[in-house]
């Protein structure tokens, strides 16, 4: 366990990362999650489901014409990660996920056991 | 303790963030029309001799409806990002992403051509390339 948590602590230490900001929405059949990451082309985005640990990564890719100096810098990491605890009940075997103008939209089922289900109640 | 992040492991990142962050406030030469530092879109712009760059970080928005205007030496980046409303029986358990109009204005160097302006979209980023005045460009002078 020890090993495990000091390898992935390792890569966030080096490189600094952007918070990407989020949506989540819970209904019956799950959980949806929007995140913003502009400027991450559909190859630099990374999902990685752990065990419960969900990760979303991203790199930033801008086409930059030679010789450019910056004056005024806001997004100053080219870099997005933001790291989210899955429960029990949701299935994450079954995570699916668009993008679509830096817009990430991840929809995550839950188990079928975890589905509502209506209680009748008999009246007697 | 004040603060305490839910990520402990992450504090260092977190006041890596907060320095740079106050570092570039306070390099920055304050513009007159204040700085919109968080706002939305996020900004970066930069220069070469030949062009100054605009790339705005504006994620989800119909291009269509990006209002982009250059009026005397000044640039008008304005439009509107309309989130869909979560249905009725959702529940919504975080919500940080921007939603409403924007406009943000930057003033431009003098020596641009507002006629060599070019504006792309792509992954959520509005790249606006000004070309510089052919006359603002330097020179070489031979020596005869």
């Amino acid at each position: 366990m020890t090993d495990h948590t000091a390898v992935k602590k390792s890569p966030a230490k080096e490189e600094p990362s952007l918070l990407p900001p989020v949506d989540v929405i819970e209904d019956s059949a799950g959980i949806t999650l929007y995140a913003d990451m502009p400027g991450v082309p559909k190859d630099k985005l990374h999902l990685h489901v752990e065990a419960d640990t969900l990760t979303i990564e991203g790199e930033i890719d801008l086409e930059r014409p030679e010789g450019i100096v910056a004056s005024h810098i806001e997004v100053g990491v080219p870099h997005y990660r933001r790291v989210f605890t899955l429960s029990k009940e949701l299935d994450s075997s079954k995570v699916s996920a668009e993008l679509s103008q830096g817009v990430l939209k991840l929809s995550i089922p839950k188990a079928e056991h975890a589905q509502p289900r209506k209680v009748e109640v008999k009246v007697l | 303790m004040m603060y305490r992040s839910l990520f402990p492991r992450d504090w260092l990142a977190e006041l890596d963030r907060l320095q740079n962050e106050v570092h570039n406030t306070f390099r920055l030469s304050p513009s007159i029309r204040g700085m919109a530092r968080g706002g939305f879109p996020a900004m970066n712009v930069g220069g070469t001799p030949q062009s100054v760059e605009i790339y705005a970080f504006a994620p989800g928005i119909e291009p269509a409806s990006l209002d982009v205007q250059i009026e005397k030496g000044v640039l008008t980046i304005a439009g509107e990002r309309q989130r869909q409303a979560p249905p009725a029986d959702a529940t919504m358990h975080i919500d940080e992403r921007f939603d409403g109009r924007f406009r943000r204005v930057v003033s431009l160097p003098d020596d641009i051509d507002a006629n060599a302006v070019e504006a792309r979209y792509s992954d959520g980023v509005l790249r606006i390339s000004i070309g510089r005045k052919q006359s603002a460009q330097p020179r070489r002078i031979t020596i005869q």
